[in-house]
């Protein structure tokens, strides 16, 4: 019987001890780096407003940036999607990214203009 | 996955001819367009989201992360968002340990994939007893909000535990906003209390006392969907946990399974940092 699980093709995964090392060496920077991260964003998100008052909004754009760092962090390393071949990373990020700007498009546009038409006629 | 093609197609270009076309498996090219189709779910959440708070009707007011989540378990008093840091915290180090539970599988270690695997899974448990807690002090509340009846709004200075009667000397409100300089105190704001129009006290699917009803729907929602695909990856961790333990993968000569498992599990912790960002941050 034919089986799914057993790879007959070269498996390219399997690492040495030495490469095992390097690996391990970059997955602690990345951890360390994830870490960091949330600890700058949270402590932004406490006292953001007693430093800068009425500017909530900016601090909006630090975190969706600090955010998309650790996310690419976690995809390209963890999910090591880094590690693929180039026309398997674009099929998986492409696809995903043109659907992401048009539905954030979306969102931006249409709230705005319902915001609005609420604020003028109601 | 050698099927019919490698009987009419030259060996050197099909999944049947010794190398992928990708040189990833079959399986885990499967996986990521699942997961793929996951984070556009995900991304169709959190734009409903986005769309609800930024069309949000002019006067009401959207609650804010740093206000709502600030309590601490076992201590009393305000810290702002550090018990969701620290599930954040929490769902990052079970991620780590489930990547280094793949890079001993690569080594063909197996000790050390059980290890890793074990801590990936405990970690998980963590991070859903912490969502346990996080959802009964959302349901509980914090600060009733009390529409007084000549139509001001007063928050109470704290919600009583369940089965406790409030005591009229010590009742507290204030005014306008939870926690403001604005202090009603004593019988006398009892009275205003007991005559309110409406007291809504923690959250629920048609009202809460945080701000507009689709804010706590939202919140059930998407942390509830992302919780499920935690308890998912849980049981699945622990199920390649039990495999590995028996050693199938050892005679399989390949750990391949424990990174599809793990690539689930980091895309459940990347789903976490966009909804730590959109939900309680900004």
């Amino acid at each position: 019987m034919e089986r799914d699980d057993i790879i007959e093709y070269g498996l390219q995964a399997g690492h040495s001890e030495e490469q095992g090392r390097l690996i391990r060496k970059k997955i602690y920077f990345v951890t360390v780096l994830l870490s960091v991260v949330t600890a700058i964003e949270v402590l932004l998100g406490v006292f953001w407003m007693d430093l800068f008052p009425g500017s909530w909004h900016w601090v909006k754009w630090v975190f969706i940036m600090l955010t998309l760092v650790k996310a690419t962090y976690i995809v390209m390393t963890f999910m090591h999607l880094g590690d693929e071949q180039r026309n398997f990373r674009s099929m998986i990020l492409i696809p995903y990214g043109i659907f992401l700007m048009y539905i954030v498009y979306i969102l931006i546009w249409e709230a705005t203009y319902v915001h609005w038409v609420q604020k003028i006629f109601l | 996955m050698s099927g019919e093609a490698s009987n009419t197609l030259s060996p050197a270009v099909v999944w049947g001819g010794g190398r992928s076309p990708l040189h990833t498996s079959y399986g885990k090219i499967m996986l990521w367009f699942f997961l793929v189709s996951d984070a556009l779910t995900f991304t169709g959440l959190l734009t409903a989201y986005g769309f609800a708070r930024h069309a949000l009707s002019p006067g009401m007011v959207w609650p804010i992360g740093e206000e709502v989540f600030n309590s601490f378990p076992g201590l009393s008093g305000s810290y702002p968002l550090m018990y969701v840091a620290l599930m954040t915290f929490i769902l990052i180090m079970s991620s780590v340990t489930m990547v280094l539970a793949v890079e001993a599988g690569h080594r063909m270690d197996k000790k050390g994939v059980v290890k890793w695997l074990f801590l990936t899974v405990v970690g998980g448990f963590f991070f859903l007893g912490s969502q346990a807690f996080e959802w009964a002090h959302f349901i509980h509340g914090s600060h009733a909000r009390v529409t007084l009846a000549d139509g001001r709004t007063a928050y109470l200075a704290e919600n009583p535990h369940h089965g406790h009667a409030i005591d009229p000397a010590t009742f507290t409100m204030t005014l306008g906003a939870p926690r403001s300089a604005d202090v009603l105190q004593g019988p006398e704001a009892y009275a205003l209390y007991q005559s309110a129009v409406s007291v809504v006290s923690g959250a629920n699917m048609t009202e809460n006392e945080y701000g507009p009803t689709s804010y706590a729907n939202f919140f059930f929602f998407i942390t509830g969907f992302h919780g499920f695909h935690v308890t998912t990856g849980v049981i699945l961790n622990i199920v390649v946990l039990t495999m590995a333990i028996k050693g199938v993968f050892h005679r399989r000569g390949h750990y391949e399974m424990v990174e599809k498992a793990g690539l689930y599990w980091h895309f459940v912790d990347l789903v976490w940092v966009f909804v730590f960002t959109f939900f309680y941050l900004i």
